[in-house]
């Protein structure tokens, strides 16, 4: 069952991409992450442009994270004022970071600097995750629980200025390191087509101290806006939103987030945050390689614009 | 040659119209002996457009055309040519080149061309070396290695995009590919833009693929690649007599995009925004649906 795609202009497997979209949605209601950060690579694997998988993954990031987002709203664990501060900076930063792909595409360099940043982003991330959930099943079997937050211990964000409080979240901090990190989300949305929850769940738990429960659904919440700032600019300057492949994915994402979820119920929390984490490499290990490996073909061509 | 000089003078003024016609009669009937032969060449489509859908995985054009008043002598012999392109429209397009930089592959160099035809597609009776000699085909743009990516103006750019020339006039476009030292390095961006778009089909050329159906008239054949792009096409021909180029014809052709896919472009393209807007729609609805479908919460 063939399709051609009317934006990324090529012809596709119909099936495949449900498939694909099916088994990161497995995958992002298993671990509670967006999966943009899967989706983004499989589709330049499977030679749609990077720019416009990309944009796409952006426009699929809001389905996911909003079916997540409308869960967590009925439980009440999303703090609307955290993620309003956030989704403020996330804005901004998404207007920037479509400016900067913009950019970066006009002299040729966005392929580069999208695959650059995953390979950073995944084999840090994915990294450090390894590592925290190696420890914490060694910890297991010395008889502890498991999980483990050093709450009530500060850090250098909380002496910063301009305090807010965050009655849901038990918080009382600045609002600067929530813009900024608001705002680093919003180019990483931008320019790497993710809904950033791989970055914003550790550094809210991490650096703001953000309760737990409260964090995957308030990052949620944010990323349904900032992905859709990111998807409506991207389909006023670039033109690199695909709706026939985004719907796709959503679809498969959609049904097989619900099997994710079931699933992820079954496995321990470290045990599957040592999954992710390997998964994460591997994704990353698999981009760095084409940027390390001899081309085929050392020519490319574009038009000026660089679509 | 006197007689053809003094025609023109005489019909510029219209009261001396008697004797114009008189002596055009007189260079009609003395011109075939005196200049050998004028052949007349002429080429014709069954269509001025082509829709292609998005399935579609190429296909072959013919074009027929008509040579009369050949030297019935000089066409026993083979002694002429002729060649028929199709090309695409001319827009500009960057070559860049990956080196590899601190041990990842970057793109360093690049070039730009600033008219260079999206696709190309040739047929002629034989290859095209053996046809003519290759100024003559640098400066006719004809067959790929001579093909021309470049216009010297670059305000002109856009007419030529817009209006590649039609009827007798094919040659004239005032163009350079790459001036003084950097011309070596261009020429490996231009080569390489050429081997790409070999690769891809979209530039193709084949030999012996024209041929007379009959001792007047000719068909060509080419082949349209899958992604042949839309915009204006001019379909282009060529009469060589022993090597020298002695008439040209040229038609154009348009192609067109049909069906949802190409609506769906067409609307993303002029209306960015709301398309984007209706992609956020689309992905909210398609969330919240599933979350009534499958609710397990």
């Amino acid at each position: 069952m063939n399709l051609y795609l009317p934006i990324a202009e090529i012809s596709v497997n119909i099936l495949v991409l449900i498939g694909m979209g099916a088994a990161v949605g497995f995958l992002s209601g298993m671990f509670g992450v967006g999966g943009g950060f899967l989706i983004t690579p499989l589709l330049i694997f499977y030679n749609v442009p990077p720019a416009v998988a990309v944009a796409t993954g952006a426009n699929q990031v809001i389905a996911s994270s909003f079916s997540g987002a409308l869960a967590h709203y009925k439980r009440g664990t999303i703090d609307l004022k955290l993620g309003g501060v956030l989704l403020l900076g996330g804005a901004v930063g998404s207007v920037a970071g479509v400016a900067l792909f913009t950019l970066l595409r006009r002299i040729g360099q966005l392929d580069l600097v999208v695959s650059l940043l995953y390979v950073i982003f995944l084999g840090g991330v994915g990294g450090l995750m390894l590592v925290e959930s190696i420890q914490s099943m060694r910890r297991v079997s010395g008889g502890g629980s498991g999980e483990f937050r050093r709450s009530g211990k500060h850090n250098w964000v909380h002496g910063l200025p301009l305090k807010m409080r965050f009655q849901r979240s038990k918080l009382y901090v600045s609002v600067i390191p929530v813009l900024g990190l608001g705002f680093l989300i919003g180019i990483l949305a931008a320019i790497m087509g993710v809904g950033g929850g791989f970055i914003m769940v550790p550094a809210l738990i991490y650096l703001l101290r953000v309760p737990t429960n409260v964090v995957i659904g308030t990052s949620l919440f944010q990323i349904i806006f900032t992905a859709a700032v990111t998807t409506v600019l991207q389909a006023a300057t670039n033109f690199t939103i695909d709706i026939v492949l985004a719907f796709l994915l959503m679809l498969g994402g959609v049904v097989g987030a619900q099997f994710g979820a079931a699933a992820g119920r079954r496995l321990r929390g470290d045990q599957l945050r040592a999954l992710l984490a390997l998964l994460v490499l591997a994704v990353g290990l698999r981009l760095g390689f084409e940027l390390v490996i001899t081309p085929t073909e050392f020519y490319s061509i574009s038009s000026p614009t660089g679509e | 040659m006197t007689g053809r000089q003094r025609t023109r003078t005489h019909s510029l003024s219209p009261s001396s119209g008697g004797i114009a016609a008189a002596l055009m009669v007189i260079v009609a009937l003395l011109g075939p002996a005196r200049a050998q032969q004028v052949e007349s060449f002429e080429i014709g489509l069954s269509t001025n457009e082509i829709a292609i859908t998005s399935d579609f995985t190429g296909a072959r054009l013919v074009v027929f055309g008509a040579l009369d008043n050949a030297d019935a002598r000089l066409l026993r012999q083979q002694r002429y040519d002729i060649v028929v392109a199709l090309v695409g429209p001319r827009r500009p397009v960057v070559v860049r080149k990956k080196e590899r930089t601190l041990g990842i592959w970057i793109n360093r160099g690049s070039e730009t061309f600033n008219a260079s035809p999206e696709s190309y597609a040739l047929a002629s009776t034989r290859p095209l070396s053996d046809i003519t000699r290759e100024s003559l085909r640098v400066s006719l743009s004809l067959g790929i290695d001579d093909l021309r990516l470049n216009i010297r103006d670059p305000e002109t750019v856009g007419a030529a995009m817009a209006t590649e020339p039609v009827g007798q006039v094919i040659i004239g476009e005032s163009a350079v590919d790459g001036e003084g030292d950097a011309v070596v390095n261009r020429d490996q961006y231009a080569s390489a833009l050429r081997r790409i778009r070999m690769e891809s089909g979209l530039y193709n050329q084949s030999f012996g693929s024209v041929e007379f159906v009959s001792p007047t008239l000719f068909r060509a054949d080419l082949r349209l690649p899958a992604d042949l792009p839309v915009g204006r096409h001019t379909v282009r021909a060529y009469l060589f007599r022993s090597g020298v180029f002695i008439r040209g014809d040229s038609e154009r052709l348009v192609v067109v995009k049909t069906g949802l896919e190409s609506l769906i472009d067409d609307f993303a393209t002029r209306y960015g925004f709301l398309y984007g807007l209706f992609a956020v729609a689309l992905a909210i609805f398609t969330g919240w649906f599933g979350r009534i479908v499958f609710k397990r919460d």
